[in-house]
């Protein structure tokens, strides 16, 4: 069993103090909801867990140790695709940049051959956000951070793109933290949910 | 919009990447033929004098007229075109090389950055005829001198350029997912870095012909360039100067006028190949 645990982090964007000495820990078998009021520091939350933010103060560990160099176990997904992509590769590129998924996968999440001949730009959100989630979904990742990853997407797409995240992320026992300020898909899709004030100060 | 209009576009969009591939070759054709003529024409006939032949105004048996040593003009200014083409494309690999490695280096950490900014602000900042005849009298002048002065000294905007565009994709987030992908500089660099600024550099380097062209020709016309004796536009100008009193206009006329079309040229490829390269910013 892997456990992903941060312990006392502490964060600021020069004085303003976005997260006071934060503690949160889950395990891999549990997908969890992080509920949280619009600019509360979720998504800084984010970018702290998985190392887009290196300058902050505790710890955040797997297993007790600190993810170092390589691919970090620790994997986000974006709620805007886009910004993750490489404008100028093909979505082939994209995608292989972590890992080639087989067929089967491809189909689960309705990932259509023809576009991996196609730039970002010319997929829409909702196809873009497959392409990422399935990218994040490598076999070395232990932990998926989803910040409003459906936020933008219409109904039947995001009931659609959580049904196969989650049904991966369970067989392959991946840890999910759900960052939604969508009360009802965070009950639907989660076991507990958790509340930033309440892990922080 | 309808199957039809999108097809009329396909079309359009067909026709307008042949032209630029057209003009860009005619013009790419023009130079290299300027370029290779000097080759074959015989130097030291063209630069003996004739006395039969001084000063005739243009004809057909001499296009660009004759000097006061009977001179063809209009080989001088092959020749002339041919050392401007040549101190261009030196000049222009020896800036290129400078500009990618302050752009590469300034990617390294703050401190360098900071240190890149200012040398680059340092050159900016003297004016550029001055620079070059300075640089030009530290490597002891003449032809080396003014080659390696024209050279030193274009690399700024380029170099601004390129240093502004690694630092706008190193901070982009898809460079930082792809560190936590575990991919490593180098990776990152050839993969990521390299295939956005190639286009840059590519048309950077082109625009930077006509700059040290001109540019080798002011200082060679100012007397601080090329030797006197070597058949540069410059010298050819600066001689004519003593001559255009006596209405002999045509010795500085179409030798000035060819080295316009020269440097209007390299502008019109550099614009073109920047259109095919990066369709997308060039419409911008
Ligand atoms: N790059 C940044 N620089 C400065 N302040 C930022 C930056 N990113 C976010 N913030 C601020 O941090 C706070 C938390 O933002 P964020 O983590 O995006 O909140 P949430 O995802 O919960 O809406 C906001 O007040 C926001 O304005
Ligand atoms: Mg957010």
């Amino acid at each position: 069993m892997d456990v992903l645990k941060v312990e006392n982090v502490n964060f600021n964007y020069g004085s303003h103090k976005i997260l006071t000495n934060l503690n949160f820990s889950m395990e891999n078998n549990q997908v969890i909801g992080l509920f949280g009021d619009s600019g509360s520091g979720k998504s800084t939350f984010c970018k702290v867990l998985t190392g887009f933010i290196k300058e902050y103060e505790g710890t955040v560990t797997i297993n007790g140790e600190v993810p170092q160099g390589g691919f970090n176990p620790i994997q986000l997904i974006y709620q805007h695709p886009e910004k993750v992509m490489n404008p100028r590769w093909k979505m082939r590129d994209v995608l292989e940049e972590s890992w080639m998924p087989d067929d089967n996968l491809l189909d689960e999440f309705g990932i259509k051959r023809e576009w991996f001949n196609r730039y970002p730009s010319e997929l829409s959100g909702g196809e873009l956000q497959r392409f990422s989630i399935l990218r994040a979904l490598n076999p070395n990742t232990k932990f998926i951070i989803a910040d409003e990853i459906s936020t933008m997407l219409d109904a039947v797409t995001q009931a659609q793109i959580w049904d196969s995240l989650l049904k991966l992320a369970r067989k392959n026992n991946v840890g999910v933290l759900v960052v939604s300020h969508d009360k009802k898909l965070l009950n639907r899709i989660c076991d507990s949910i958790v509340y930033l004030s309440d892990i922080t100060e | 919009m309808t199957k039809t209009e999108e097809n009329k576009q396909g079309i359009l969009n067909i026709n307008l990447r042949t032209k630029t591939l057209i003009i860009t070759g005619i013009a790419l054709l023009i130079l290299i033929s300027v370029f290779v003529s000097n080759y074959f024409i015989d130097h030291t006939a063209v630069l003996t004098s004739n006395f039969y032949n001084v000063n005739q105004p243009p004809s057909f048996e001499h296009w660009f007229g004759t000097d006061w040593m009977g001179r063809d003009m209009f080989m001088r200014t092959l020749l002339g075109l041919g050392i401007s083409i040549g101190v261009g494309a030196f000049a222009s690999i020896i800036s290129t090389i400078v500009a990618i490695l302050l752009g590469v280096f300034s990617s390294v950490n703050t401190v360098v950055d900071e240190i890149v900014t200012a040398v680059i602000d340092l050159f900016g900042s003297i004016p550029h005829i001055l620079l070059i005849i300075l640089v030009s009298l530290a490597f002891g002048g003449g032809y080396y001198g003014v080659v390696m002065a024209v050279g030193l000294t274009h690399w700024t905007p380029l170099a601004r350029i390129l240093r502004a565009e690694i630092k706008k994709i190193n901070t982009s987030e898809y460079i930082k997912l792809s560190n936590e992908f575990g991919k490593s500089k180098m990776w990152i660099a050839r993969k990521h870095i390299f295939p956005l600024i190639i286009s840059q550099i590519i048309v950077g380097v082109i625009l930077m012909f006509p700059h040290a062209i001109m540019h080798e020709a002011s200082i060679s016309f100012l007397g601080f360039g090329l030797p006197a004796h070597e058949p540069a536009i410059g010298i050819i100008l600066s001689e004519s100067m003593k001559y255009l009193s006596m209405g002999y206009w045509w010795l500085a006329f179409y030798p000035g006028l060819s080295l316009l079309f020269l440097v209007l040229l390299f502008d019109l490829i550099g614009e073109n190949v920047h259109k095919l390269l990066d369709p997308q910013s060039a419409q911008e």
